[in-house]
């Protein structure tokens, strides 16, 4: 297995960082808004969590990061807890209000209740192989 | 901020009028819930759209008032 190392580049945290204003501000509530839609777009399979992939700092991003290994899928976690832009951004992009998230191909998937679940009655596996993220 | 069971029940049960509805303190500390519904209003809908509507029953309260709720959603066969 070859995750690719959690918020993997300093090019994915550099929009994120710059605290302009609060987050009503509509300049940094589109940067947030880009810097999403270009990890998602850049890479085949992301899941925005709390904490990173080898610490988990939340139960149910620990769960999804496990499922996530054993099928053994190449993923790049985001950390939501670096930026409370990031973290209230993603929710409003997905109009889903809990971490973990998981986009295949730039696609919404679910939270960590439906991955568990679609884990356990064994579609999640064709779904990444149809996607063509795993093999 | 943690909340009754009786009040999230009484709230879901005003969105899905119809449903079967359970709710479980997953940590007795009225911020871990599961809730499981079964309703007619999910039938044919992916579970992403389901837990949606859910969620949007509850009005921003999961992910702030309430730290998660555990949701397995159903419609009856």
């Amino acid at each position: 297995m070859t995750r690719a190392a959690p918020v993997p580049s300093s090019s994915l945290k550099g929009p994120i960082r710059r605290k302009l204003s609060p987050v009503s501000d509509t300049a940094e509530t589109d940067l947030t808004h880009d810097f999403i839609a270009k990890t998602i777009a850049e890479h085949p399979v992301v899941l925005f969590m709390k904490g990173v992939p080898d610490q988990p700092q939340c139960g149910f991003s620990a769960i999804c990061v496990q499922i996530l290994d054993h099928l053994g899928v190449d993923y790049v976690g985001v950390n939501v807890l670096q930026s409370d832009e990031l973290r209230q951004g993603i929710k409003a992009f997905s109009d889903w209000p809990t971490i973990p998230q998981l986009y295949v191909k730039g696609e919404f998937v679910g939270g960590s209740d439906i991955v568990r679940e679609m884990f356990q009655s064994g579609e999640l596996k064709p779904l990444l192989v149809e996607k063509g993220v795993l093999a | 901020m943690p909340m009754a069971a009786d009040a999230l029940e009484a709230e879901l049960r005003e969105a899905f009028p119809d449903a079967e509805i359970v709710i479980e303190d997953l940590a007795g500390d009225g911020d871990h819930y599961r809730a499981r519904i079964k309703s007619p209003a999910f039938a044919g809908l992916p579970r992403v759209r389901q837990h949606q509507l859910v969620y949007a029953a509850l009005k921003g309260k999961v992910g702030g008032q309430l730290h998660a709720l555990a949701l397995e959603t159903s419609a009856p066969p």
